[in-house]
Parts: C-alpha cells; structure tokens; sequence
C-alpha cells in the first residue's frame, strides 16, 4: 500500500509541474517512465482526470508508441537495432546470439530480472554498426564475441 | 604554449570507446606532469578513424586515429602532445583527403568546436546570419531562402522559402516553428551530428526562421533514440537564453523566440510532418489528411512551419554569405550542398557534405572505399527504409533529386547503406514489410492491412511457394499500397521492395524472364 502511495505521490507531482504545458500528456508519461521506468496503469486514471482526457485516450497513447511501457522492465534495457545498415554487418547474427545469450525474446525481461530486450529501427549509429543501447549509453561495433563483456559493465555500472 | 587535445564527445566516437580515450589521456598526462587542456568537440564525421585524437601545434590541428586506450602511452612515448610521429598519424586534419575533398557548408564548424560553447559558436562565424537577418525585412529574409534553392532536407525536397512563404501570409496571432528531429531513416545520422556536435547552428537556424514568418515559439521534436543530442540541445538553448539569443527582445532588437526540445516515442511514422504535430500535441501520431497544410493549419491549428534540421541548420550560412553564395554550389534544380551518411557495410563509413552532382559510385569508391568486407557491393539503399535499393549499373547516377527520381530511386535525407554480396535481397524486402507493419499509424488500410498482408506473402516467396501466383500478388499488392496509402510510409515501402525484386529477381527464385512475365 505505501508503495501505490509513493507511486501516485510521484505521478502527482509530475502532473502538477507539466499539465499546463501545451500538449502535455508526453512529457508527462515521459517524466513518470523516467521516473518509475514504466508507465502504470494505476496512474493512467489521475493523468486523464488532469488533462480532461478520457482513460481510453491515454491508454491508446501509451500503446501506440513504442517507448512506452506499461509493465515494469528489467534492472537495465537493452535496445538492439534491427535497421538495414546494422543488417548489412552482420546484425541478424547477432540478434540471434543475444537472444540466446539472455535467452529471451524481445519484448522479454529475464528471469533474473536483469535485462529486458527491446528492437529499435535506428540509433544514428549506423557508421559503426551493429549498434545498440543500453540506458542512455550507444555501444557501436557489437559482436557475438563482445557482446557479453559489454552487458557484464553494464551491470557494474547497474 | 599550453597543450590542447582534442577528443570527440559525438555519441558515435563514444560508442567506441572516445570517453575511456579521453580519460586515460587525461590521466596519463597527470602522471607526466604534463599540463593539457582537454576539449571534448564534436565529430568531423570520418568514423573509420574514431577515435580520432587532435593535438593543436603551430601548423595546425594534427589528428591521430583510430585511438584506443591501449595505445596512449605509446602516443605519450612519441611526443604526440606536440604532434610526434606515431604509427596513428593521421597528418594535419585539414589535409585528410576525405575531408579535403568535401564542401563543409552546414557543417563548417562540426569537429571543430566545443559543441556547447557559444564563445566558440560565435568565434568561428556563429550569429552573423541571425545578425545580418535582423537588419532585414520579414519578406527579404524569406527571399534569401527563396533565392538559395535550398530545399527540404528531410528528404522530401520541397522548396523551404515557399513553405515559408505560405505562413508569413497567413495572418494569426499565434505561429510555430517546428524542427523534425525525429530521425527515423536508418541510415542516417546527419541531424544527430549537428544536434550534438553544433547545436547552436540549429538554434540559430530557427530562430532566424521565427522571425522571418513571425512565430515566437519553436519546438524541436527529438527522437528518443538520441539522448546525447537531448543533452547537448537543452545545455545550448539555456545558454543561449543566459546570453539572450532566445526569448524575448532577442540582442535588443523587441523579437521573441522561445524554444523547447520535445521527446518523441519511439514511433517512425511521427517523422512524418502531420503525425509530429499530433504527437506534440499529445495525441497518438495518426497521419492527417493535407490539406490543410500544415503551413496554413498546422500545431494547435495555427500556421506552422515544420522543417528538418539539416534544412534549418543551413539557414545560418544563407543569411550569412547571401542566398546566391549557396545556390551557386549543386547542379540543376539541386541547389547547395547535401550531407551525405555514409553506413553499412563500408570501409570508410562518415559524414560526406559535397555539392549536388557527384555520382553515387565516386561515393561508394573515392569516399567510402568500397565495401568493409572487402566484398563486391551487390546493391545500396539510398534514402533510409523507404528508399529504393540500387544494384552496380545505377552506380552512375549523379546525386541530385530529379535524376534519382527518374530512375524510381529515393535521394531522401541521404543516407546511403551499402551491402555486399553475401546479402539476401528477398530477406531484406521480407524485412522492409515487416518494418512498415511495426510502424504503420494504421489510419489509412494499405499501409495497416498491405504491409502485414506483405511480409506474409514474402514468407511464401522465400519459402518457394506457388511463385507464379505469389510473385504477381506481391506487385498487386505494392500497386495498393503506393496509389492508395495516406503518407509515405505506405506509399514508399513498395519502392526497397519492388526494386530488390526488379534488381535482383534471382533472390526471390525468379529468373530475369519469368519475372518480367509476371
């Protein structure tokens, strides 16, 4: 019960330093997914209450962008571009490396709750592809054979 | 003299390893006793050689590259602090060929300076064209924009001084400049370079078009993929407010321009002007009907003027140098200059700025060294995943729209993503549907229902099945969704496609004869 506290704590001060910009509702669910990681849909209710939209509204935003989510992620989440430039050097290899690594899917978070896996179509890395991203970090040049030693950093940096 | 080193904080150097670089110079310098100045600048955009290390000596900026952090007390051991002889070596930084033979115009200053220093962005020409733009009329600001040629960058190469036009003459008392910074195109990266590496450019840029067409407020839409241009952006325009470049009575002349970067979500189809709009304002980014266009109804129904970054950063030095120093680079209607990405599978993979002219070939060789694999190219996909796929005998085309519109191919925001010859072209047009349904708004039913129908009929195409039927079906199906999609995403994804298919119709199990039968 404390934690739904401080989570509706949070999402209202997010909600009363932001709805009055024009056009508010990204920054909000960008604000309370930087915060919380994830947008909850027990917060979905107080975002719509404020800016006079219904839940299905904001429902309907969060489920059409890809950024957004509304399950908690793993402790770091791991973006690996798909996109041609990262495929014309041996991004598909990799793909299929990394899945097995961590083995899950995208869309997945490991059961060890460490790494969630997400596609991403393009992180301007293309010049030193396969690129992907992990937190606001960019890693180009990716293989099959560094690809382990960069998620172990990532989580010292954990 | 003080020693002052140069390592890039563009977010592709850093990819590589440039921070870890920078430390270890920074300490093996301490352990030297050796007093160095350390600046973090942008990129110059020859990524090969990344990290690339630049010393200032009394000749001029010397670089080393690529730079590891195992190789720095070698560089150290060899004086490189006062520009010693290393195996790196790379020579003076100016006299590097592939940044020799190149017309920086936009990207002048781009791995010269700090990013976010504005003394730096003002000591190397930043402001003179806003300085020139507010001793101008509204109308004659326009009129250098019209008579520079420059067209919109983001790839649909519309005329930027008409656009601006439009809203100029549309009388409201609300109007918004709105910088597309929503990326998408794989393959490119040129927004992200001048975001991070001069941002105040694209400040400029924006703010003189605020004044010319009247608008005080402007908004850059930033794709969440770019952290590290969020950051150097927000850190420019709060300078520049501090310094009054931004807000209100901008360098005491009573103009306002208040700017604010905006995130976007991850969603392609936001790239596109209409969808942008209703993103900004809060909404899901479904695509509008046009008209009305944007520049007439537009953000929040007011008029708005909605440019890439590339075009907006190119303002700067129109105002600065005239409209006809710019329109004097370029061939035919392809007025200026184009920033050329080039990625893949390269060997010298970068940022290429030339005139409009040269050849797609003398790209791919002279600047970008053939392939990385040291493989033939089998073909290149020029314009990001809406573009057209071009084997060898299109190599000759001259980079200029109209000549690569005449041949059904895509100069876009140039990008230009190479493959070799291990590629599966049939695979790729698979993936091409397949991006399109991940991406599409889903407003309009070519593009919702055709791109999954497309990927379905791909799978049967690569396993083999029923080509005869299969392979009519899928140009059927193209034929739908390039006549009958609301924007581009629907009415390009036919293009990679059809041209994979037409070009290399040996991928899709397809002979050259059966497959202009069907």
């Amino acid at each position: 019960m404390t934690e739904l506290n401080a989570m509706e704590t949070i999402v209202q001060d997010i909600i009363a330093a932001l709805k009055d910009k024009p056009g508010a509702l990204l920054p909000i669910l960008h604000a309370v997914q930087d915060k919380l990681g994830y947008v909850p849909s027990e917060s979905v209710p107080a975002i719509a209450k404020a800016l006079n939209l219904s839940r299905a509204e904001v429902h309907g935003v969060i489920s059409f962008y890809h950024y957004f989510r509304d399950t908690a992620p793993g402790k770091q989440t791991i973006h690996l571009c798909r996109a041609e430039s990262c495929q014309a050097m041996g991004g598909k290899k990799l793909e299929v490396h990394v899945k097995s690594t961590l083995g899950i899917d995208y869309h997945e978070t490991t059961a060890d709750g460490k790494f969630s896996l997400e596609p991403v179509y393009c992180l301007g890395n293309c010049a030193c592809s396969p690129a992907m991203q992990i937190g606001h970090e960019i890693y180009g040049r990716v293989s099959a054979d560094n690809f382990e030693s960069i998620i172990t950093q990532a989580e010292d940096i954990a | 003299m003080s020693i002052t080193i140069y390592v890039p904080c563009d977010s592709t150097a850093v990819s590589i390893g440039a921070d870890r670089v920078a430390k270890a110079i920074y300490q093996e310098a301490q352990k030297r006793n050796i007093t160095i100045q350390l600046i973090r600048n942008g990129s110059r955009g020859l990524y090969w050689l990344e990290p690339m290390v630049e010393v200032l000596t009394a000749e001029g900026r010397k670089a080393y590259g690529p730079v590891q952090v195992s190789d720095v007390t070698s560089l150290f051991d060899a004086n490189f602090v006062n520009g010693g002889e290393h195996p790196l070596y790379l020579g003076l930084t100016e006299e590097i060929e592939y940044l020799k033979k190149q017309q920086r115009l936009t990207f002048a200053r781009i791995g010269i300076t700090d990013p976010i220093s504005l003394e730096d962005y003002i000591s190397h020409e930043g402001y003179q064209g806003l300085s020139n733009a507010l001793k101008l009329s509204q109308a004659d600001i326009v009129k250098a924009v019209t008579d520079s040629g420059l067209r919109g960058r983001g790839g649909a190469a519309f005329p930027t001084g008409i656009k601006w036009n439009t809203v100029l003459n549309t009388p409201s008392e609300q109007k918004y400049i709105i910088c597309n910074a929503d990326e998408g195109d794989s393959g490119t990266f040129s927004d992200r370079m001048v975001m991070e590496s001069d941002p105040f450019v694209l400040i400029e840029g924006m703010t003189i078009a605020g004044i010319a067409v009247g608008a005080t407020q402007g908004y850059i839409y930033l794709r969440v993929e770019y952290p590290h241009a969020h950051k150097a952006l927000n850190a420019a325009i709060e300078k520049a407010y501090a310094s009054g470049y931004l807000g209100d009575n901008i360098q005491g002349s009573g103009k306002t321009f208040n700017l604010e970067v905006r995130l976007g979500a991850g969603a392609y189809v936001c790239g596109e002007e209409t969808s942008l709009m209703e993103s900004l304002e809060g909404k899901r980014g479904l695509v509008r009907f046009k008209p009305p266009l944007p520049a007439i109804s537009g953000l929040f129904g007011k008029p708005t003027v909605v440019n890439n970054v590339i075009s907006l950063a190119s303002v700067p030095i129109i105002l600065d140098k005239g409209g006809d120093y710019y329109r004097d680079f370029g061939m035919g209607r392809s007025r200026g200059t184009l920033p050329l990405q080039l990625a893949g599978n390269l060997k010298h993979t970068g940022l290429v700025e030339v005139a409009f002219g040269m050849t797609l070939r003398e790209l791919l060789y002279d600047f970008g060294g053939g392939s990385a694999t040291g493989r033939p190219i089998k073909a290149v996909q020029v314009g990001g995943p809406l573009g057209s796929y071009l084997p060898e005998s299109q190599f000759d085309t001259p980079l200029d729209y109209e000549a690569f519109a005449a041949n059904w191919t895509v100069l876009g925001h140039g990008g230009v993503v190479a493959f070799d010859d291990t590629a599966n072209m049939a695979e790729l047009a698979r993936y091409n549907m397949e991006f399109c349904a991940a991406e599409s708004c889903g407003k309009c039913t070519p593009c919702r229902i055709g791109s999954t129908r497309g990927y379905e009929v791909m799978d049967e195409i690569i396993a083999g099945h029923a080509l005869d039927k299969n392979i009519p079906l899928l140009r059927d199906l193209c034929n739908t969704l390039l006549n009958g999609s609301l924007c581009a995403l629907g009415g390009m994804t036919p293009y990679p496609v059809l041209s994979a298919l037409n070009h290399f119709p040996k991928d899709f199990g397809v002979d050259d004869q059966a497959n202009t039968a069907v």
